[in-house]
């Protein structure tokens, strides 16, 4: 990169940083929206076989996921506040906790879907292929929501690794943290879209 | 002319030379130049796909190419003219180039991001025409992908959807960019209603980019997954509805032509002031009409579907609807027109693109208004009067003041000026093959020739042979004119800083630009066009 385009870093604007985090999420949230769309028309019109879908999900396993995501995002709050007061160590641990959950989210998740697979119940298969319309769609749905909720945990442990990096080497530090607001904003938004799958997913029957 | 020797944006800045130096700079301008560069070759692949179309239709029967090949070629010119040129053609183009230039800002809010955003672009780009030459054999369903053909058919429908999906990521980010500078960036005193108009309507098209694009990319994630996975959204054998796609669709895909159309509007409106020498007219109309059109564009989607399948409520609301749009564009055709009224008009180059946007643009647009009443949509749905319709809006409106604008900011651009006879003759042309080429399509559609097949009953034959007589035409004028525009980029006369006279900050500094686009930040206290 040239001088003059590291001069034209050199710019900082917190608040203009943190406008564009929220018109992100903001957009991540109508892309969530129109599976929620979607999902509203078909629960509208296969209301019963959506009811006999979500009685085969395990809710122990899908309540114990959003304890964890909901301690995540406690934890990656309290980074922020921790090197906002320069505590650098305490941060970067915190960080590193949030990660930890997030592994033991997808660890979970790992174990629910597997059960499903021994189940034969996944897209296409020929057990699927036999239900009513509605019980193919929903597990459908259930496979794409939850699939594109665990693609972006893991985007968001990636996140989260660079916050780790950036805290060790004092890119973010006492006074320039707002990069791992921005960061935490992510982690609370994968934690927000799994507050809405959960009960649509699992506690709909 | 300035005295003071500086360092313009297009001499090498640092550490690489060549190429490398562009690839790996953050400034808006080279930012905007290499997207220009860009997609100036999509436009002329698509180009020449439309010509292959009409050398097909030329005669009836087969000309030069069988059925799916034909179908091939139409999707294809769709894609790459939708998704590479259209829409992000003059916001990432000229909204880079100009947009921080005239709210008096050194660059975009986030620089890297930008570049970011088009390395993403090359590479949607680079997939959709991969998808051409990959697989088996080019996409057949037309640039909408209607399912359930979509799901089905096996040529490379996944490539280019995913293409589709990369370039609309592309799209949400420069949007996002332009928003955050538009509310952080502005220059000292230029409140909001002190901002030229240009940025306003990149503004509006910046929150249709952003609130729209997100629907059409779970959209096309959908159709991935039940191609790959089986899982049946759209396919009623699997439970799915078809129609939900065309929903999911053109809700993105009918702001998606505010995307195209909003930026253009905000071209002619820079354009205009400037060659009549005379404050626009309705200044707040013009601004917030173009958050009008955003707002209402978004609640039309359902006039593409008259015949789909909805509920005749669902059907006559879409209609109504429809309506109600074209009123803040009305509006924006009689600012204009009233802003010229006792005007000192200078028929230059770029106004006279701006007077055929606006005679093109009122009969696509007064089109579209036939065709979102219901009953003449039944009859004329998915005839020829909707390409001609479309290419009216698109090509005559999007396209024009395109061009439009490159005339305009081309010495800004360059530091050079353009052979303007032969730009005017190029425009003549242009101006009359477009007008041979897309009119005649209006009087087959209603005399019912479909669209999109290769072949037609031999009564349409005066029609479609003169339409593709205008074809060619077209395609000299615009060779004509980009031939002119690279002749005078290489070796035209220096340009003054401000050859017409432009009232908006981009005109108070050296032609081209320095890289900090102004030595000390400006301070603004008058209002845009302030001429008299
Ligand atoms: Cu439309």
């Amino acid at each position: 990169m040239s001088d003059v385009a590291i001069k034209h870093d050199e710019h900082r604007d917190d608040l203009g940083a943190k406008l564009g985090m929220w018109l992100f999420i903001f957009t991540e949230l109508l892309l969530f929206g129109g599976l929620f769309l979607v999902y509203a028309v078909y629960r509208d019109i296969y209301a019963e076989d959506f009811h006999l879908g979500a009685l085969q999900l395990n809710v122990t396993l899908g309540t114990l996921n959003t304890v964890v995501l909901l301690i995540s995002s406690m934890t990656v709050a309290m980074s922020i506040t921790a090197i906002q007061r320069g505590n650098k160590k305490l941060s970067m641990q915190l960080v590193l906790l949030t990660v930890l959950l997030a592994c033991v989210f997808l660890v979970n998740k790992y174990f629910e879907w597997g059960a499903k697979f021994e189940h034969d119940l996944y897209p296409g298969s020929d057990l699927v292929l036999q239900f009513k319309r509605g019980s193919i769609i929903f597990f459908g749905l259930y496979f794409f929501m939850t699939g594109l909720h665990m693609f972006h945990v893991v985007i968001g442990m990636v996140v989260l690794m660079v916050m780790w990096f950036k805290l060790k080497n004092t890119t973010i530090n006492k006074d320039d943290n707002v990069l791992l607001e921005n960061g935490g904003l992510y982690w609370h938004l994968v934690d927000l879209i799994w507050i809405f799958l959960f009960p649509l997913l699992y506690l709909v029957t | 002319m300035t005295t003071i020797p500086y360092k313009s944006y297009l001499e090498p800045q640092g550490k690489y030379t060549g190429l490398l130096d562009w690839l790996t700079s953050t400034d808006h301008k080279r930012i905007g130049l290499m997207y220009m560069y860009a997609i100036g070759i999509f436009f002329i692949i698509g180009v020449l796909l439309g010509l292959l179309m009409r050398i097909e239709l030329f005669k009836p029967g087969e000309t030069i190419m069988g059925p799916q090949t034909y179908n091939g070629i139409f999707t294809v010119h769709g894609v790459i003219m939708i998704f590479m040129v259209v829409i992000p053609g003059l916001s990432a183009v000229f909204g880079n180039l100009f947009m921080p230039i005239q709210i008096g800002a050194k660059d975009v809010a986030f620089p890297k991001l930008n570049l970011l955003s088009w390395y993403i672009f090359m590479a949607g780009a680079i997939l959709a025409v991969l998808s051409q030459f990959t697989g088996n054999g080019p996409p057949d369903t037309g640039w909408t992908f209607y399912a359930p053909y979509s799901t089905q058919t096996g040529t490379n429908v996944l490539m280019a959807v995913t293409a589709a999906f990369v370039l609309g990521f592309s799209s949400i980010l420069t949007g996002l960019n332009f928003i955050v500078t538009i509310h952080r960036m502005r220059a000292p005193g230029m409140t909001w209603f002190k901002m030229p108009l240009f940025p306003w309507a990149l503004y509006s098209t910046a929150w249709i980019q952003l609130l729209a694009t997100p629907i059409v990319g779970i959209t096309l994630l959908m159709l991935i997954a039940e191609r790959v996975f089986k899982i049946g959204f759209f396919d009623p054998a699997l439970g799915g509805d078809p129609i939900l796609f065309q929903h999911l669709f053109w809700i993105y895909s009918h702001p998606a032509v505010y995307v195209m159309i909003l930026p253009a509007m905000g071209v002619i409106t820079e354009i205009i002031p400037t060659f009549c020498q005379r404050r626009i007219f309705g200044y707040k109309a013009i601004a917030l009409s173009s958050i009008a059109i955003a707002g209402v564009g978004y609640l039309v989607w359902g006039h593409h579907m008259y015949t789909s399948g909805m509920s005749f409520t669902a059907r006559w609301i879409f209609s109504f609807l429809t309506f109600i749009v074209a009123v803040p564009s009305a509006i924006k055709v009689f600012n204009w027109v009233a802003t010229m009224y006792k005007g000192s008009i200078a028929l230059k180059t770029p106004f006279l693109y701006a007077l055929a946007f606006i005679f093109l643009f009122m009969i696509g647009g007064l089109t579209g208004l036939s065709l979102g009443s219901l009953a003449t949509d039944v009859y004329v749905h998915d005839t020829a009067y909707v390409v001609a319709h479309f290419h009216y809006i698109i090509f005559g409106g999007m396209g024009f003041a395109f061009f439009a604008a490159l005339h305009y900011w081309f010495p800004k651009m360059y530091g050079k000026m353009y052979n303007q006879k032969i730009a005017d003759i190029a425009w003549l042309i242009l101006f009359f093959g477009f007008n041979m080429l897309y009119f005649p399509q209006f009087v087959l559609g209603l005399q019912g020739l479909p669209r999109r097949y290769y072949d037609y009953m031999p009564q349409f034959e005066t029609g479609e042979v003169l339409s593709t007589i205008g074809g060619f035409v077209l395609f000299i004028g615009i060779i004509m004119m980009i031939t002119n525009l690279i002749i005078a980029a290489r070796n035209g006369p220096q340009a003054p800083d401000n050859p017409w006279g432009g009232k908006t900050l981009e005109w108070t500094i050296p032609s081209p630009p320095p890289m900090e686009n102004f030595d000390t930040p400006p301070v603004v206290s008058k209002e845009p066009y302030d001429y008299e």
